[in-house]
């Protein structure tokens, strides 16, 4: 009988102990980490578009919508429901009544009307001007001809109705922290930039620039049970190796990790169940210039395509945290085509690709990089002995990363690497190559094709989502072979989770960019 | 009275360097490529970026805005940061401790290991502890700070525990220990140096020779007579030491995420944020000329023969 009993106890406990382990704690401290600087670079995320500033803008602030990771879309955050009408173009929020901003005051449709025209500010050059800029009458705003965006109006305290200039979905323009809702009444303060107040589940308490910033819950926060944690600390460590040292000894809870630190967890046992990674939506390439000369030759592009062993360069110099591209759209985006294959590493294809277009022997150009590890000289100098050996010859131009921003926005380049966002939303990644987008927005290549133009056209219409994917697919496809880039990875991306932290968010956006409501941590953590 | 007016003259021989230092800096962010406008956006409207830089002053002419920067600094106003919009002296104000802090326990753990190293050393020339010493010196100086300070955390926060690897937390010694031992073992190896030199040179000069054939024990002749003249050269290393230090801090506060001007500096040159700069490199080199201002003036305490001349 005893046997029996302690049998049945067992059997209990085996399946209450997963059921526990997966119960949201109450309390304790998450310690995150900001590795992307040595330091954020302002409290007003309106003025910032750096990945490092989001993190903890994402605990602190809200926007009209969120990022879903587990859906891969964006959904309301601060409506309740959105109604679409005017073909598309007119989308009638209905705002919660229970969001309190951390001062505890309601927020209401003046806060995101104030918020939204604060970003257009044309003195300011805020960057989420790029995302409002969808809503009719905020380039009016931007170009100082208007005071007010005209397609934003209160209908009452929570109720907005938004006008916009096309047919999208404006989940994917409001969802960063860049265009989070501020209180109007505190958000023209001085005094905001040094104790931000937001909507977000975590309240600003003490930021100590250059090295963390801590942040505690917000009661009022309107999600029922949310957040679980009593503190949230985002500490800036921009060395990996001091970030891995830390995190060997339990003193943060997440950690990015670089190329060769993803191969040493890898191969370490203890370590090994600690890794999550995401395919971001962020393409790295070779962007070559048209208007120099052998670059006009779609041959010539196709060529340097099939000239370099990406796969190669993947795997020993990024060490496999990259995903090989096959096109512009990648892995994660809704778009992406699983069938479509990559450029093959094929010399001679390439040699005679250049004989066709008038160059047997070879020509020589200039490539413009910054130094960044993963899409920077060291790519580049990988790169440079493949294109040799089909008789291209390289010359490297190295600038700063600030300074490449604006070489790519200008075109004065012959060819440039770089890391461009490709997502999420694959309409507007594609966009970047309709000939109407300037090259200071994302038309670093000057693309320019009837064809394309005439598909992205048509997918901007389409009303079925199907219909629209299989549009933009197309698209995809011919980017593809155009090659106006040389197609070379994905981001991977890849975190180092201690196995005490839950509710990790696989986002594809950018990793680092967590909802920190969704987030606990159990009583194995050694931060009480 | 000679002292006084020394002290005047020399804070007038400051305000050429000031100005030259602040010349420098202006024209070299005036003509390197980028801009805050890039680094604020990936897609700025180029109306709003001929704006935005019209209202930073960035389209005057580069002799207009040196003379409105210099007016500016004659009031003490270091400009507002492109990026925060925080006065720039808030901002140095805010890392200013931290940094003071770590600096000054880098060159307190220097001086107080390195000098009496040195000195021990001299005495026993050629002994297992000038060796050991030495050793040691040679070391210090070519050891990688970045590499030295992975090494510390490992060991003593990884391996025994007793410290926590990265952090100012409270700004209490046991986040300082570990950065402030890593910024200072460099000058600590060439205090250590120094000194030993400085000592045996003394040892064998006239006056020293004078003193003991005079009867007097060792103990007051390395006391009275060696000390005190060891004393002005290590002061003089020292004091361009501080210089060093501010530069390398820059290193140490960026791995162990300890926050300082040196951080404050880095990010602001990345970013473009030109007022931020200028006056984070102004405060270094008027701190830098403050020591070394203070130092000249203990030479004549410490050796009165020396003249405020």
């Amino acid at each position: 009988m005893l046997r029996m009993i302690a049998i049945v106890a067992g059997v209990a406990l085996a399946l209450a102990g997963p059921a526990q382990a997966q119960t949201p704690r109450k309390g304790g401290t998450i310690r995150m980490t900001a590795p992307y600087g040595s330091s954020f670079t302002s409290l007003d995320i309106h003025t910032t578009q750096r990945a490092q500033d989001e993190i903890y803008a994402k605990a602190l602030h809200r926007s009209l919508y969120t990022w879903d990771s587990a859906e891969g879309k964006p959904v309301p955050e601060l409506a309740k429901e959105v109604v679409v009408s005017g073909g598309g173009l007119v989308q009638t929020f209905k705002l919660r009544d229970d969001a309190y901003f951390h001062n505890g005051r309601k927020m209401t449709a003046d806060d995101v009307i104030w918020s939204f025209n604060r970003i257009m500010d044309g003195t300011k050059a805020y960057p989420g001007a790029r995302f409002v800029r969808i809503i009719e009458g905020a380039a009016a705003v931007e170009k100082g001809q208007a005071k007010e965006i005209s397609g934003l109006k209160k209908i009452d305290d929570f109720t907005l109705e938004m006008k916009l200039t096309e047919k999208v979905d404006p989940g994917f323009y409001f969802f960063t922290a860049l265009t989070s809702i501020y209180p109007a009444d505190e958000g023209a303060k001085e005094s905001f930039i040094q104790h931000p107040i937001g909507l977000g589940p975590f309240k600003f308490v003490e930021h100590v620039p250059g090295s963390r910033i801590v942040m505690e819950r917000w009661d009022k926060f309107y999600k029922p049970g949310k957040p679980y944690a009593d503190k949230l600390i985002v500490s800036i460590m921009g060395e990996a190796a001091a970030r891995d040292v830390a995190f060997r000894n339990k003193e943060i809870d997440t950690s990015v990790l670089g190329p060769a630190q993803y191969v040493a967890y890898l191969a370490d046992p203890n370590l090994k169940d600690t890794i999550v990674d995401v395919a971001e939506v962020f393409t790295r390439y070779m962007g070559m210039n048209p208007s120099f000369k052998p670059f006009a030759d779609k041959r010539v592009r196709q060529a340097i395509n099939y000239a370099i062993d990406s796969d190669l360069i993947i795997n020993k110099l990024v060490k496999g945290k990259a995903y090989r591209a096959t096109s512009w759209l990648p892995l994660t985006s809704p778009a992406y085509d699983k069938t479509m294959k990559p450029y093959p590493y094929d010399p001679a294809k390439a040699k005679q690709l250049l004989a066709d277009a008038g160059y047997p022997n070879g020509f020589e150009f200039e490539w413009t990089t910054s130094q960044n590890e993963s899409w920077g000289l060291p790519i580049v100098s990988a790169v440079i002995p493949m294109l040799d050996k089909v008789g291209i010859k390289v010359k490297v131009k190295q600038v700063e990363t600030a300074v490449l921003a604006e070489v790519v926005r200008t075109g004065d380049y012959q060819a440039f690497i770089y890391s461009q966002q490709s997502g999420p939303d694959p309409l507007a990644a594609l966009k970047c190559f309709h000939s109407s987008t300037p090259q200071s927005a994302c038309n670093y290549m000057t693309f320019k094709n009837a064809d394309f133009d005439k598909i992205m056209d048509e997918a901007g219409q389409a009303d079925d989502t199907a219909k629209r994917t299989l549009l933009l697919q197309k698209a995809n496809a011919l980017l593809y072979d155009e090659a106006p880039v040389w197609f070379f990875n994905y981001n991977k991306a890849v975190m180092a989770v201690q196995p005490w932290l839950h509710g990790i968010q696989k986002n594809p956006t950018e990793l680092t960019h967590q909802n920190a409501e969704e987030l606990w941590v159990d009583e194995t953590s050694p931060a009480k | 009275m000679p002292m006084l007016s020394f002290l005047i003259r020399r804070l007038l021989q400051t305000i050429p360097t000031v100005l030259a230092v602040v010349m420098l800096v202006f024209v070299l962010f005036s003509v390197v490529p980028g801009s805050i406008a890039s680094t604020m956006s990936d897609d700025v409207d180029p109306q709003v970026e001929l704006r935005l830089k019209q209202q930073l002053g960035l389209n005057d002419p580069v002799y207009v805005r040196f003379g409105k920067y210099i007016a500016k600094l004659a009031t003490g106003d270091f400009g507002t940061s492109f990026r925060t919009r925080e006065p720039v002296t808030t901002m140095i104000a805010k890392r200013a401790w931290p940094t003071l802090q770590l600096i000054f326990s880098a060159m307190a753990f220097s001086v107080v290991v390195g000098v009496p190293l040195g000195f021990v050393a001299a005495l026993r020339p050629g002994g297992l502890v000038d060796s050991a010493a030495m050793v040691l010196a040679v070391s210090g100086l070519s050891i990688a700070k970045f590499w030295l300070g992975l090494v510390l955390m490992y060991l003593f926060a990884l391996k025994l525990g007793w410290l926590p690897s990265f952090g100012y937390g409270d700004g209490s010694l046991k986040y300082l220990l570990l950065p402030a031992v890593t910024l200072g073992v460099s000058p600590m190896a060439l205090f250590a140096r120094t000194t030993r030199a400085a000592v045996l040179e003394i040892m064998t000069a006239d006056f020293v020779r004078t003193a003991r054939s005079k009867g007097m024990s060792e103990t007051r002749v390395v006391k009275w007579h060696v000390t005190r003249n060891a004393l002005v050269i290590i002061l003089t290393t020292v004091g361009l030491q501080f210089g060093g230090l501010m530069g390398q801090a820059v290193v140490v506060e960026k791995l162990f995420s300890w926050p300082g001007i040196g951080s404050l500096l880095v990010d602001s040159v990345l970013q473009r944020d030109i007022p931020a700069v200028q006056g984070s490199i102004l405060v270094v080199v008027l701190a830098f000329l403050a020591i070394n201002l203070l130092i000249d003036l203990l030479y004549g305490v410490i050796d009165p023969r020396i003249r405020y001349a």
